[in-house]
């Protein structure tokens, strides 16, 4: 085999320049393979990331729902049994029931949650409709009560903070992060105080430790948040009154099966991440799609160029074939010569075009990108997950292998009795 | 081998293909009954029943007439053609129907070529062309190979041209390196397609007179087609060929 290659790499070189062309040309498809993956990519986790960072794999909690059934069917139930017509029915008396939207027993769901081996992270939350009081307008706000290391830990809580610090929301009781929107609004800042008034009609005033700017105008507008503790005390609500359970899983993909199962389980609403953001794996599946078929495609036609030139190089090198065969080389060997060869070809453009698509990546990721939408981003996104050099690579060498495969196993083939006797 | 021996010997201990060393005058190349046909665009049968036995250390040459079917029938004799009927044994065995990797391996390691174009390649050194069927064979280790590719040089007195590339020989020099590559691994048997018929008087005599010393010191055979009276006349024997068959 050693032998192959440097009988390869000696007829590559007395060929160096259309060698160089073709290895450039599948340094050029990598190079924009990687890039643009990367490039993708990047902006598909910044995107998916505004909603899907956010938001649990799945989110357990109670909705307020209208009685099922009303009174008026069981009587009209048993009238029917006696024989009577059955007639439609329009009065509904029974309203939803004066419940509290609380989680039932919500430590022990958490706890039998923890122990479940698909689970990555369970974090309560503590949802509150409130008021903001500002002179004399009221606005309307909504304050998350979050558990704020598993927030930062596993919803990049931190990633979205624009101003303060998020331990103080966990340290302090008392204090609240705003909606950039809703700051704005209220022309307040770190260290001002806001009024705040719930629904029943407790006021409360807190500290605001930090303002929070999602990348989504309306959401920025409305939401807050604050301690789990310092909402429960604006509710006047005792220590183990949650509204929702956040729960992430150690794979995505479980969230719908999960979900049905903890809805059954635990007897609360349960809603899975796919379900709720549909949109967004559409979105990121097509631009995924679009990516890979460019970066195929542009491998393609370089897998063209080497199919060319080896042709060539096959043609120039007839002789040689034949002296090879006619000295104890078998077809078998040809071919492997010039397969050597084009894997060669390959892999120096495939290498160079990794090490290219670095740097090309590394220049789009210094690009600037402002957007008001998009507090934590200043360049364009870029993600470097190697993967994408892993799949440029085994794509580059498929590709040459296969252009490869072609004129190597035609000059197998050379009839050497033919060549040397054409002399 | 010592360097103070120019002509290095073959060894005693057993033929080059490493089997016990066929004696002096035993059959080499054993040829039966081969015929051939072309059939484009008509059948025509450009060999005839020929049978011929080439034995250990013989100088063999083959004449006849253009197109008499001499050179065709050396072709089928290098295994490199395989379209043929009949039976065509080498060393004892018969190639006839054998894989491709297989006739490759006998064409490395018992025969070598000279043809009358020499077929170097103008990537490789002198040296480097010289070594690539040692290194194909693999018997050897890489330096072993280049002190014998050096070995076969010297005695066709072209060492002093070993790192240069083919392209900067004369034409006599070429032929005389493509003979240095068909000794490489010591054949049993070297085959020539007119091996001198590109050389001068002079060259063609060197050719000779070394081909005549391989015969006559190392017991390798040679069958060497030529169309040159001289030359066949003063091998040991000389295979007359007419229309397909061996006429003398």
């Amino acid at each position: 085999m050693n032998l192959l290659l440097s009988i390869a790499l000696t007829l590559l070189r007395a060929k160096l320049k259309q060698s160089i062309v073709a290895a450039v040309g599948v340094m050029f498809s990598i190079t924009m393979f990687v890039t643009l993956l990367g490039f993708m990519n990047g902006l598909n986790t910044l995107l998916d990331g505004l909603v899907l960072n956010r938001t649990p794999h799945v989110r357990l909690y109670n909705e307020l729902q209208a009685s099922p059934t009303q009174p008026i069917q069981h009587a009209w139930a048993q009238h029917a049994a006696a024989g009577a017509d059955t007639a439609h029915h329009f009065i509904r008396s029974v309203k939803p029931k004066d419940e509290l939207p609380r989680l039932r027993n919500a430590e022990a769901v958490m706890q039998a949650l923890e122990n479940d081996p698909r689970v990555l992270s369970v974090s309560p939350r503590l949802v509150a409709q409130v008021f903001f009081n500002v002179g004399t307008v009221d606005l309307n706000g909504q304050v998350n009560g979050i558990d704020v290391m598993d927030e930062i830990r596993y919803y990049q809580f931190a990633d979205y903070l624009v101003q303060g610090d998020p331990h103080d929301l966990a340290s302090g009781n008392n204090t609240i992060v705003l909606g950039k929107g809703l700051a704005d609004m209220m022309e307040t800042g770190i260290g001002d105080m806001v009024q705040v008034t719930t629904a029943t009609g407790e006021r409360t005033m807190l500290r605001v430790s930090g303002i929070f700017q999602s990348g989504i105008a309306d959401y920025d507008k409305v939401q807050c948040y604050a301690n789990i503790k310092t909402v429960q005390k604006l509710l006047t609500r005792p220590g183990s009154y949650y509204t929702d359970i956040n729960v992430k899983l150690k794979d995505l993909l479980l969230a719908p099966a999960m979900a049905r199962e903890l809805s059954a389980r635990f007897g609360v609403d349960a809603v899975d991440i796919q379900t709720a953001n549909a949109q967004f794996e559409t979105g990121s599946d097509v631009r995924n799609i679009i990516s890979y078929a460019v970066g195929v495609v542009l491998l393609i036609v370089a897998g063209f160029g080497i199919y060319n030139i080896l042709n060539m190089m096959i043609y120039e090198k007839l002789d040689a074939i034949a002296i090879l065969k006619a000295t104890g080389f078998s077809g078998r060997d040809v071919r492997r010569i010039f397969l050597l060869l084009s894997m060669v070809i390959g892999l120096v453009g495939g290498v160079s075009g990794l090490l290219f698509g670095f740097l090309m990546q590394n220049v789009v990721d210094s690009i600037p990108f402002i957007t008001a939408a998009l507090p934590t981003i200043t360049t364009f996104p870029v993600d470097y997950n190697p993967k994408y050099y892993i799949i440029a690579v085994t794509f580059a060498l498929l590709t040459t292998w296969i252009a490869g495969w072609f004129p190597a196993s035609k000059a197998s083939q050379v009839d050497p009795v033919e060549i040397i006797r054409g002399k | 081998m010592s360097s103070t021996d120019p002509i290095p010997p073959t060894t005693s201990a057993g033929s080059p293909a490493g089997d016990p060393a066929p004696p002096r005058g035993s059959n080499i190349l054993e040829v039966r009954n081969v015929s051939k046909s072309f059939h484009d665009p008509v059948t025509v049968k450009v060999l005839k029943e020929v049978s011929l036995d080439v034995r250990r250390g013989e100088f063999v040459s083959i004449t006849g007439k253009s197109g008499c079917g001499k050179s065709t029938l050396l072709y089928i004799l290098s295994t490199m053609d395989t379209d043929y009927q009949g039976e065509v044994i080498i060393d004892g065995e018969a190639t006839r129907g054998s894989s491709g990797d297989r006739l490759a391996r006998i064409r490395n390691e018992k025969i070598g070529f000279v043809f009358q174009f020499h077929y170097l390649l103008p990537e490789f050194s002198v040296l480097h062309n010289v070594m690539l069927p040692g290194l194909k064979l693999g018997k050897h280790s890489r330096a072993e190979v280049e002190h014998r590719a050096m070995d076969r040089l010297r005695q066709l007195d072209m060492h002093d041209h070993a790192l240069k590339s083919a392209n900067q020989l004369s034409g006599g020099q070429k032929q005389r390196v493509a003979i240095a590559r068909a000794l490489i691994n010591d054949p049993l048997i070297i085959m020539g397609d007119e091996p001198t018929g590109n050389l001068d008087s002079r060259n063609s005599a060197i050719v000779f007179d070394i081909f005549k010393q391989i015969s006559a010191q190392h017991e390798q055979s040679l069958l060497v087609v030529t169309h040159d009276q001289d030359f066949a006349d003063r091998t040991d024997r000389t295979i007359v060929m007419d229309d397909g068959r061996v006429v003398g």
